[in-house]
């Protein structure tokens, strides 16, 4: 599945779309890979402030739990709530399996995220080792 | 995430090629570069319990026993009594460290009066071969052989495993009880050892096949050919692990180990303490001692999550009020019973049905109850 060259990505996983002020976050297809079957999605509740690169949730497949990290700094705007029953949605498209929606904070935080194009080479390598 | 692991390092069976050509992510489990999944786990796991799935456990160990001082050798190494085994009968057993705890799980299957073969598992094989040279190579009339690089290990298990398998061969599958073994033709060879055994809580049968890589890989793909009509999959280790676990059987370095002894594990049933009977074996005096001073003073117990939350592997496990008491030893989400459960060691005093514990689940105590063990019991025809 081909990483969206419109979003930005995270070492740690995570894709982030903007729209305006507004950021949409999820997890790359890599990461549900590497997880396997999700089966639970832990989220912040909306109105919560995040900061970039810290934890803000957790994402859980029948092997393994993940932290979710985040992006960039905002207020939570938006909770996707289907992940509540349908956590296996991420693995069914994880490009477009949006996890939550917040209001950016600190813009230039995104020029610290990766390109598409550096984020496979990231995967790349890190598959390698 | 975890890295991938470098294969060069890990033993592979004969059909690491033929896995990682049906997709297989693998894993580096107990030294061995092994699948971990192929499809996905929970489809696998649902395979088996629903249809058949197809597994290959060649990574498994073969102790073959053979002489006339084979059944002493046995006794004196494992604790269930092979005495009461016939020919083509098996019988879960252990072999046990002097202070009753264990050395590995195993199976052992009597091939005629003179002639047993010990199954072990993967992570301990070296270890266990050495045991067994320790424990028993000095006895009178007793040969020892390792033949675990000799058979490409296959378990064909679930619902549909006996149809799946009935095409392949010529012998009468419905003759085989549960944890009884034949020799017979499989996919054109002969003296297959065909065994009704698993560690997958379904019917099922485990076929010992020469371990070279292009009969190995054809007998594979045949299987794969006559389970389509039924759905079947390649199944890897994730779905053996949950497999196993929602029928509650031990894993060595988890539910069991050198540090924990049969009755805090539940399998004294399978330790036949009766001297007369079964005669003296490694670790019985320990066990007798355990016995005498009233049991054991922890015990594994079933666990079920009741608040939102999923305990695994080496989480510690309150009382409500947060005094620490134990540690699950296995915990996932159960994809079958679609709940979360677990496996853990607790003070007998908690090991209660419905006893309310707690799980610290990345810093917080979420409630869980001791529930009855197994978690699935297939459904007897």
């Amino acid at each position: 599945m081909p990483y969206p060259t419109d979003y930005k990505y995270t070492k740690e996983h995570e894709w982030i779309s903007v729209a305006g002020a507004v950021g949409t976050v999820g997890i790359t297809d890599y990461a549900q890979g590497s997880l396997g079957d999700i089966v639970f999605v832990e989220l912040p509740k909306v109105g919560d402030t995040l900061e970039a690169g810290k934890i803000f949730g957790s994402v859980e497949s029948v092997k393994a739990v993940s932290d979710l990290y985040s992006p960039v700094s905002g207020t939570v705007t938006a909770i996707n709530e289907v992940l509540r029953d349908k956590p296996e949605k991420v693995n069914e498209d994880a490009n477009t399996t949006w996890m939550l929606k917040l209001e950016i904070a600190n813009p230039a935080e995104l020029e610290t995220l990766l390109s598409a194009a550096e984020y496979e080479a990231f995967i790349a390598e890190e598959t390698e080792h | 995430m975890s890295s991938t692991v470098t294969p060069q390092t890990l033993r592979k069976t004969v059909l690491n090629a033929t896995h990682r050509a049906l997709g297989a992510k693998m894993v580096d489990f107990g030294g061995w570069d092994m699948p971990v999944q192929y499809s996905g786990l929970i489809a696998e796991h649902m395979a088996v319990r629903t249809s058949v799935g197809l597994f290959d456990v060649s990574h498994m160990g073969d102790i073959q026993l053979r002489g006339p001082g084979s059944l002493a050798a046995v006794q004196r190494l494992c604790m269930n009594d092979a005495s009461k085994l016939a020919v083509g009968q098996a019988q879960y057993s252990a072999m046990l460290t002097p202070k009753g705890t264990f050395v590995d799980d195993v199976i052992v299957h009597k091939l005629s009066d003179n002639d047993y073969l010990i199954v072990i598992n993967a992570g301990t094989r070296e270890k266990d071969v050495a045991w067994v040279r320790s424990q028993i190579g000095s006895m009178p009339g007793i040969h020892i052989s390792d033949y675990s690089d000799l058979y490409t290990q296959l378990a064909i298990q679930g619902p549909k495993a006996a149809e799946t398998l009935a095409k392949l061969t010529d012998t009468d599958l419905s003759t085989i009880k549960n944890y009884w073994f034949t020799f017979g033709k499989v996919c054109g060879l002969y003296n297959v050892m065909i065994a009704r055994t698993g560690y997958t809580g379904e019917d099922g049968f485990e076929i010992y096949i020469p371990s070279d890589e292009p009969t190995s890989a054809r007998v594979w793909n045949e299987i794969l050919n006559a389970g389509a009509e039924f759905g079947i999959l390649p199944c890897g280790l994730g779905a053996r692990n949950t497999l196993r676990l929602e029928s509650a059987m031990a894993l060595y370095g988890h539910e069991i180990s050198d540090t924990i002894n049969v009755f805090e594990a539940n399998l004294g049933r399978y330790a036949k303490l009766d001297l007369a009977a079964k005669g003296d074996f490694v670790g019985r005096d320990a066990l007798v001692a355990v016995e005498a001073a009233g049991g054991p003073k922890r015990r594994l117990v079933g666990l079920e999550m009741i608040e939102r939350g999923i305990g695994r592997d080496g989480y510690p496990v309150f009382t409500v009020e947060g005094e620490r008491i134990g540690e699950i030893t296995s915990g996932s989400p159960a994809p079958f019973l679609k709940k979360n459960i677990a496996l853990a060691y607790v003070p007998v005093r908690y090991a209660v049905i419905d006893e309310v514990v707690a799980v610290e689940i990345r810093g917080q105590l979420v409630k869980a109850k001791v529930v009855a063990t197994p978690f699935y019991k297939r459904p007897r025809k």
